[in-house]
């Protein structure tokens, strides 16, 4: 947020591009996949062979709706497809079909969450405006080598949602929030898996400076940035330079630019004068598609809960705020824990604890150095386990430090609680009659008369030493908060 | 018997293939012997005769077993160049997909199948399907049966050389401007160029979508309606393809003398004998119980110049895709990619088709766009209003096909503008979505001269009545140019 000099208001716009989540590509049956063998994936249409023709993936229009409603953006009565002309080998047609004039998301906001003033306290949340997002297709992938250039066409045709937003955010750190915000929006919807690393989440960041207050400036677009860190890095480059031009007295120039990850600099790709001419018309083989409201409906309802509003929704269940914000931000374990807290609603704050203290160090400690923890939804540990185990608390049926037991157990080879607990002889006794026997053997117990003794002439902290050879003698089993009642009746 | 086994029509041949009277083997093998003797024609660019028998073996198998597939079983279907067949060429008479082998059918050639038909041979036309003459075939041009000085028409000119050279019974064209019409109007055939969306268009390589139909081509209305029978179905995957809800077919009125619609402002520069040879056919109808009445057809000036917008444009956009790169024709020698495409595009394409690349660039570049691509679309509205307005009022708009008969080769080929406009009468049905029917009603000396009816959508049928009601009483149907 300090990414430019105290004078200067920085104007950033994404335009994202997510791979939707569908069996196959967005105008043929081919389906699609990271990974394969090049050209694998592809058939007649996605390699556009003479006499082809578009089919729209219909479920690819409804992850893009999903999308819009996840926003509430409009979802217009029709989109339609327009064709990008250019000439490019890894464009099958050596033209895009895309939605230029009629998006199938009109508008629309993401709620993003900026860094607190601590790592425990949460910041501000803010929504980002969107233009409009909408459906296009992907293109293959060049790959150049000493003996000339080989083309993948697997990738040419994946159904791809770009993005785009109003020019709303002020700083490299606000872009990172948005993206973070939009990667835990569309993989808990199940719209992408948004895996970076894979290119399913791409970004072209629109960077522009002005005077606060002042009309926009000149804005370059820095583009094809695969990673949250790269766009940060990115921006903040583009920012510092943009800042010594104007600093210097020259003009920025609107262009398209590249930046190099590995080196932190950034390069133009064309200016404005050689942008191409794109020749956008209506694509003749799609009519526009209707996109019936009763559709509408029901994909609404097909959406899940969205992070922020179950963030709120945690923190209201009294959860502190780094387990409320832990919890949302992965798909697989938000739906875990949703299920464990389905399972046990009665005490969202234990169960909670019992994950993020006790669950991650469990998991950290269960893989070898440098390897990834799976995550609680990865794990053995069910959901309904870990609800069992926060009400066997709550029942006073094993205590906080059995409870850790179990759980470490139920890392290592899973199961059910009642089956660990019975295994290892784990279950708590709160049984008064029991539990007086053993405080009887204790307290007749010559070694122990001093603290007996001290006690009685008024010294209370002298119990704690009575405590610890009851818990012993009772292996641990005996609740804590019954072993005390029982020594005060019987000193008293 | 043999000998005259290329006379006959479809219809006919159906039947005695269906009595037993007649192989589909013996059928197939006297009409590529025939094809082999008039290579002069220019009518195929190639014939697979090995496919072609193992078909018709294949049909005469099913017949014998008593599951023949339906009327078309064995029957000979010639198809144009630039509609796919499985395993078979696909060059658009192109040097650009010169050796290019489809690797599937179009959703026509799988109909046919389906329907047991024989698919023989692959049939000459304009690169691309761009032309009126097939004179722009970098193959070699197509020859006209009734005189060979002069042309078949174009772009279908391969489909209507071998039609009225008894090379075959039925062929496939298609129709972005007059394709079918026009050669069907010189060769002396019935073309018909359906509603846009009745046929299937996957498979067909595309000149320009949105107005591009795959259509019947025979000797009589009767093989023509058989064959579009076959073509014409629902399909899932070309989005322009009407749905099964969609295609009730339009007939004729009952109870009512039909209509004929003619729009006599635009007959001005109509050659005397062909006026005179459409004159007739009106007296016809006329004594025939029909009514013939005027129709104003407003904007009609307008067809010719948004075709040659809207065409070009789609069509800029729809060639791109062969730059040399994943199949057709690729340049030696190239420093680069880009110069691979600039090459292998400037070698692989003919002069008429890269001029209708740089006029449909052109037309929607930044600044030139609304200028010329939108007024164009706006006038293609215009001009499907006109027609449907008038089309309220009669069951068909009736004009000749085309201004003049068959011009020699060569006459037009220094002018586009002159070629253009021997599409004048057949643009606005593809700009309005349109069927149209060209069926003949007359000669210029040898030559043939066709009348042009314009219907509602889904008139198919009606067209084909009005036609047949002609073609009942004259002597016009079945006739080939060929001993």
């Amino acid at each position: 947020m300090s990414d430019a000099p105290s004078d200067w208001e920085v104007v950033v716009g994404l335009e994202v591009h997510v791979q939707l989540r569908t069996g196959s590509k967005v105008f043929s049956a081919a389906p699609w996949g990271f990974g394969a063998e090049p050209n694998t994936q592809v058939d007649a249409v996605s390699l556009g062979l003479p006499g082809t023709l578009p089919v729209v993936n219909l479920a690819a229009l409804e992850q893009a709706i999903r999308l819009g409603l996840a926003v509430d953006a409009e979802i217009p009565d029709t989109c339609a497809w327009d064709r990008k002309n250019y000439f490019y080998p890894d464009n099958p047609k050596n033209y895009q079909l895309t939605q230029q004039a009629r998006p199938v998301v009109v508008g629309g906001s993401v709620e993003i969450e900026l860094p607190g003033p601590s790592r425990n306290v949460m910041g501000e949340h803010r929504r980002v405006r969107l233009h409009h997002a909408h459906l296009e297709e992907d293109v293959g992938k060049l790959t150049h080598s000493s003996g000339g250039s080989l083309v993948d066409y697997n990738r040419a045709g994946v159904p791809l949602l770009e993005i785009v937003t109003e020019p709303d955010l002020r700083s490299a750190a606000e872009a990172e929030a948005f993206l973070r915000a939009l990667h835990a929006l569309v993989t808990q919807a199940g719209i992408s898996d948004a895996d970076m690393e894979k290119g399913q989440l791409r970004c072209d960041a629109n960077v522009s400076l002005r005077r606060p207050g002042g009309p926009l400036g000149t804005r370059t677009e820095t583009k094809n940035l695969n990673s949250i860190s790269g766009v940060r890095a990115a921006i903040e480059a583009e920012v510092a330079r943009q800042a010594r031009e104007l600093e210097a007295g020259r003009a920025i120039v609107q262009q398209t630019r590249g930046f190099d990850a590995e080196t932190g600099r950034s390069h133009v790709l064309r200016d404005k004068e050689d942008a191409h001419d794109y020749r956008y018309f209506p694509d003749p083989d799609i009519p526009a598609v209707r996109i019936d409201r009763a559709r509408v409906e029901r994909l609404r309802a097909t959406l899940p809960e969205r992070p922020f509003d179950r963030q709120r929704r945690y923190l209201a269940l009294g959860l502190p705020y780094t387990s409320a914000s832990v919890l949302v931000t992965d798909a697989a374990t938000s739906a875990w824990f949703e299920s464990a807290l389905a399972a046990n609603p009665v005490n969202p704050v234990a169960l909670a604890n019992l994950v993020v203290n006790d669950l991650s160090g469990l998991l950290a400690a269960s893989v070898g150095p440098g390897e990834a923890p799976p995550s609680p939804a990865a794990s053995r540990v069910t959901p309904t386990a870990l609800a069992e185990l926060v009400r066997l608390v709550d029942a006073a049926t094993l205590s906080k430090q059995q409870a850790r037991e179990v759980l470490a157990e139920l890392v290592r080879a899973g199961g059910e609680p009642a089956a660990v607990i019975a295994a290892k002889g784990l279950a708590q006794t709160s049984d008064a009659g029991e539990i007086e026997a053993v405080v009887a053997e204790v307290l007749a117990d010559p070694a122990l008369a001093g603290s007996v003794a001290e006690f009685r002439a008024g010294n209370d902290k002298a119990i704690n030493a009575l405590k610890g050879p009851v818990m012993k003698r009772t292996k641990g089993k005996a609740n804590p908060a019954v072993v005390d009642q029982v020594l005060r009746r019987l000193l008293g | 018997m043999a000998a005259d086994l290329h006379r006959l029509g479809a219809a006919e041949l159906s039947r005695r293939l269906a009595a037993g009277d007649l192989t589909a083997r013996a059928l197939a093998a006297h009409l590529l012997a025939r094809a082999e003797a008039h290579r002069d024609l220019g009518a195929f660019n190639s014939v697979d005769a090995d496919d072609v028998l193992r078909q018709a073996d294949a049909s005469d198998a099913r017949r014998r077993a008593g599951a023949a597939l339906g009327p078309l079983d064995g029957v000979p279907v010639a198809v144009k160049d630039n509609l796919a067949v499985r395993g078979q060429p696909l060059t658009c008479s192109s040097r650009m997909l010169a050796g290019y082998v489809s690797p599937y059918d179009s959703a026509v050639a799988e109909r046919l199948r389906a329907a047991g038909a024989v698919l023989h041979g692959r049939l000459n036309m304009d690169e691309f399907a761009m032309g009126s003459s097939t004179e722009t075939s970098a193959t070699g041009l197509a020859r006209n049966p009734w005189d060979p000085s002069r042309t078949p028409g174009g772009s279908s000119g391969g489909s209507a050389a071998c039609l009225a050279a008894g090379l075959a019974p039925l062929a496939l064209g298609t129709d972005t401007g007059g394709s079918i019409r026009q050669p069907a109007s010189h060769c002396g055939l019935v073309g018909l160029k359906p509603t846009y969306g009745l046929v299937s268009r996957f498979g067909l390589v595309a000149f320009a979508s949105s107005l591009d139909q795959v259509g019947p081509m025979a000797r009589s209305t009767e093989d023509c309606r058989l064959l579009l029978g076959a073509l014409a179905a629902p399909d899932a995957r070309d989005m322009t393809c009407l749905p099964a809800d969609a295609r009730a077919p339009r007939a004729l009125p009952a109870g009512r003398k039909p209509r004929l619609g003619v729009p006599r402002r635009l007959l001005e520069g109509v050659a005397p004998a062909v006026r005179a040879a459409f004159d007739a056919a009106l007296d016809f109808y006329r004594a025939d119980g029909c009514e013939v009445a005027d129709v104003d057809l407003p904007h009609a000036e307008l067809a010719v110049p948004a075709y040659y917008v809207l065409a070009p444009a789609e069509a800029s956009s729809n060639l791109a895709r062969y730059d040399g790169v994943r199949y057709g024709h690729r340049a030696e020698g190239a420093a680069g990619i880009e110069d691979l495409m600039a090459r292998s595009r400037a070698e692989g394409f003919g002069a008429e088709v890269k001029r209708r690349i740089l006029l449909g660039t052109f037309v929607l570049s930044a600044g030139f766009a609304d200028a010329y691509y939108g007024k164009a679309l706006r006038a293609r509205a215009l001009i499907r209003s006109a027609h449907l307005a008038a089309l309220a009022g009669v069951d068909a708009i009736a004009t000749p096909t085309v201004p003049t008969a068959a011009f020699r080769l060569g006459e037009k080929s220094a002018d586009p503008v002159q070629m253009y406009l021997e599409d004048l009468f057949t643009i606005p049905a593809n700009l309005a979505g349109l069927p149209a029917l060209s069926f003949p009603v007359g000669t210029d000396g040898a030559l043939p001269v066709g009348m042009h009816l314009v219907g509602a959508p889904l008139a198919e049928g009606a067209l084909l009545d009005l036609a047949a009601r002609f073609e009942r009483a004259h002597d016009l149907a079945h006739r080939v140019a060929r001993p």
